[in-house]
């Protein structure tokens, strides 16, 4: 059994760095579609697949977020990606598709174009 | 339709979120003797009226307005009763509201319960302002996780911090595994 007593050594251990992580601000979000569309066409190890990857590469300016539906359900699972005053928004994602998009995008800055839903098709 | 009933659980969870529950608290209970596989969805949010909750269950009736359709009750309700279990809403306005899921264990139309770890995981560390209470039993052998003791431990440290997230993480996976012993549910 997983005992409290790790817990209490990660707090003494990290006490001291949260604010320092705080200041570092949020430049870039990370917004995932958690309604039951996102959740039923495969949105839990999408979100997974973000935050996890925020912690191992130590992306400490990239804040994972859920979302409800927003009414595209048929393009779901959605993923906006928001750097200051740019939304992305990529659909019908998948674990290997958030891979690419945290490479590409949340690292290097390049919107990878061919997962962003096309604003044609939305007939308007 | 839902894969797994995990991610029912999950769905079912984000509506107590957006009830402003403060509580929520999850039980997944396997018994054995009584072949029933029993979840309990239970938050302090602002709860339904009685016309609300006899209209949860109806696919075309939703609160929202970015769509006509409101599939995830109805989706966990199949899901229960297509497996000789049942399923019940009991709600106040103002109190909360609790959801009752009965499955039949062996049931052959049973879904599998899935990534509950994940599930779990997700509601507390996105949900930093709420708390949950979780338990996880088979039979006589259970495991509880209660944010509150954590939050009390950590003092301001939050549960999306890297290192307390994986705690969590692995606090659920290795507690399940010790419940499940050669059980996979």
């Amino acid at each position: 059994m997983k005992t409290l007593e790790e817990l209490k050594a990660i707090r003494d251990r990290m006490q001291g760095q949260v604010n320092i992580r705080e200041e570092d601000g949020d430049a870039i979000r990370v917004v995932v579609g958690m309604a039951t569309c996102g959740i039923a066409a495969g949105a839990r190890p999408v979100l997974t697949a973000f935050s996890d990857a925020v912690q191992e590469k130590n992306l400490s300016n990239i804040s994972v977020t859920q979302t409800g539906c927003i009414g595209l359900c048929q393009y779901e699972p959605i993923v906006e990606v928001i750097t200051g005053t740019e939304k992305t928004t990529y659909v019908k994602m998948t674990v290997e598709k958030a891979k690419e998009v945290i490479d590409q995008h949340l690292i290097r800055g390049q919107v990878v174009a061919e997962y962003t839903i096309d604003s044609d098709k939305l007939g308007k | 339709m839902m894969t797994e009933i995990s991610l029912n659980v999950l769905d079912v969870a984000q509506n107590s979120v957006r009830a402003n529950a403060s509580l929520i608290e999850i039980s997944v209970h396997a018994d054995t003797e009584k072949d029933t596989l029993t979840i309990v969805i239970a938050d302090d949010g602002c709860g339904m009226t009685e016309e609300q909750v006899k209209s949860v269950t109806d696919p075309f009736f939703t609160t929202r307005t970015t769509r006509k359709v409101g599939l995830g009750i109805p989706f966990y309700k199949f899901a229960a009763e297509s497996s000789g279990g049942s399923f019940n809403i009991k709600s106040e306005k103002g109190k909360g509201t609790v959801v009752t899921a009965v499955f039949g264990l062996t049931n052959i139309d049973r879904m599998p319960l899935g990534d509950m770890t994940s599930t779990i995981h997700m509601l507390v560390t996105l949900n930093g302002h709420i708390d949950f209470l979780y338990n996880y039993k088979v039979d006589d052998r259970e495991f509880t996780l209660d944010t509150r003791e954590f939050r009390e431990i950590l003092g301001g440290v939050p549960f999306d911090e890297p290192e307390v997230s994986n705690y969590i993480k692995e606090y659920l996976s290795e507690n399940k595994l010790e419940v499940d012993k050669n059980i996979t549910l």
